[in-house]
């Protein structure tokens, strides 16, 4: 009887609905279409425009093929150093990330630390490490040291505040035990907070180098060192196939870091 | 939460709280090695007062007293052998720690006290594939480790099923008897605790209402720690 009586009036007592319901989460989702279709109608983004850029990609795609590996020496010259940038942007903003990550973690540092820390990290991922980039070659000049120093800015600001949130998720339990033995802080760091977390800590940091790997390719394109630079001024050239044969060198060398990296977290998985 | 309690714990032995859950039994047992704060009196302990204790102080104190936890709280990915050398961490530098360089004796200790829980040949595997009741052990052996001058002991069969309770509580007392360490230790099995304890104090409502040998503890005394009627047939 009641179930055919929506408002259940019928069987005397009246039951609230069983599932509440949010009219402020309703009225958000509304307000975001209404924002997206506002938006798409300002950028003229329409269909008609898609179709005649179709016509300019084909153009396009026709000029890259086949890849010009006639300046392969330039190529491996940049990647060269591209592959360094990261590897040494990796290096140091693990270094950098550690202790920060450590210092930001709320239910191990005081209060004043931590927002100290976070203070630093939030403002290490303030930027995109293009912008980072030009900072630097301004402030440093040309080069891939610039680039370094950007990536190591970008690493840190990641690793450094999933770091600090995975040590903010450890079971307390262990360090209390490590605590109650008489260990010192740095002891109880090494056996009661390091072991639970070092699995995740490496995935960041494999995670970062890929990350590293990809960015530093880019870096180039402001004056920060790689193979972005190259890339920059066969796109200005129009040299397409050239910029073709960059681009297929770019993903053969993420390609193998990913597997490297896939790699070295199997190595520390458990 | 916890008032008016005043004991003095004998130099060996076992010595058991029991009462009903939330009138503080781990409370007073976390005191002694501030694990819990106290807000106010004194534990005195090797003639120190350990609630006046500054950090250094209460770190070196800490060395003399082992614990043994209700979840075992061993460091789940580390192995048997450096989980029993968390033991001597109060005593190794963070370089030498990390390095995993311990005296020689250290570690001739700990494989002597395997053999002794009962884990021998178990140094090297990792303590998250061991059982309840196998983890336990190795918390028993890590706070012997310490070479400690009291052990606390906070519910350490809870999370064990019955016949395991019994072995542990066993090796807990033999154990500490055979290096001559008293044991103070708080339980919710009053069975358990008259089987092994040679002191048992009764608390309720954060405070002491009973204090004596198992034999004291008498039905009309264990209604006035738990209350009720019912429980007891």
């Amino acid at each position: 009887m009641s179930a055919s009586n929506p408002a259940g009036s019928g069987s005397g007592a009246v039951r609230e609905p069983p599932f509440a319901s949010d009219w402020w989460a309703r009225a958000g989702w509304l307000l975001l279409a209404a924002y997206v279709v506002y938006a798409l109608s300002t950028l003229d983004f329409t269909w008609q425009r898609f179709v005649e850029g179709l016509a300019h990609a084909q153009k396009f795609l026709a000029r890259m093929l086949p890849p010009s590996f006639e300046q392969w020496e330039a190529i491996l010259k940049g990647m060269k150093e591209s592959l360094e940038i990261a590897v040494l942007a990796s290096a140091g903003g693990i270094a950098l990330a550690l202790p920060l990550g450590l210092l930001a973690a709320r239910n191990l540092m005081p209060a004043g630390v931590s927002w100290t820390a976070r203070a630093v990290i939030a403002l290490c991922r303030a930027f995109h490490p293009v912008i980072v980039a030009i900072v630097f070659v301004k402030a440093i000049g040309f080069g891939a040291m610039a680039g370094i120093m950007a990536l190591v800015v970008a690493s840190v600001g990641f690793i450094g505040k999933l770091f600090a949130e995975a040590i903010e998720e450890i079971s307390l339990k262990q360090v209390e035990a490590v605590r109650a033995s008489g260990a010192g802080f740095m002891n109880v760091i090494a056996y009661g907070v390091l072991p639970q977390v070092l699995p995740r800590f490496i995935g960041f940091a494999t995670y970062q180098f890929d990350s590293n790997v990809r960015n530093s390719t880019m870096v180039g394109i402001v004056g920060a060192g790689g193979i972005g630079a190259p890339l920059f001024v066969a796109f200005q050239r129009f040299d397409y196939d050239v910029v073709c044969a960059i681009l297929l060198a770019i993903i053969a060398v993420v390609f193998v870091c990913e597997v490297v990296s896939t790699r070295i977290q199997k190595v520390f998985a458990q | 939460m916890l008032q008016g309690i005043s004991l003095e714990i004998a130099p060996r032995g076992v010595t058991a709280i029991i009462g009903p859950s939330g009138t503080g039994k781990s409370t007073l047992i976390r005191c002694i090695n501030r694990l819990v704060e106290p807000t106010s009196g004194s534990i005195l302990f090797e003639g120190r007062d350990l609630t006046r204790l500054n950090a250094r102080e209460l770190r070196l104190a800490r060395r003399q007293i082992g614990m043994v936890f209700q979840e075992y709280n061993l460091v789940e990915r580390l192995t048997v052998m450096e989980n029993l050398l968390t033991g001597r961490l109060g005593y190794v530098s963070a370089f030498n720690a990390w390095l995993r360089r311990y005296p020689p004796a250290d570690i001739e200790r700990a494989f002597a006290l395997l053999d002794e829980v009962g884990l021998g040949g178990f140094a090297r595997q990792r303590a998250d594939s061991l059982s309840g009741g196998q983890r336990q052990r190795v918390g028993i052996a890590r706070a012997i480790m310490q070479e400690p001058r009291l052990l606390l002991a906070d519910e350490p069969t809870s999370s064990l099923d019955p016949k395991t309770s019994v072995e542990i509580m066993d090796l807990l007392r033999d154990a500490a008897a055979r290096h001559g360490i008293p044991v103070l230790v708080n339980m919710h099995d009053v069975d358990l605790a008259r089987r092994f304890a040679d002191r048992i104090i009764g608390m309720s409502g954060g405070q002491v209402v009973f204090d004596g040998p198992p034999a004291q503890l008498s039905d009309d005394r264990l209604r006035e720690i738990y209350g009720g009627e019912g429980w007891l047939q």
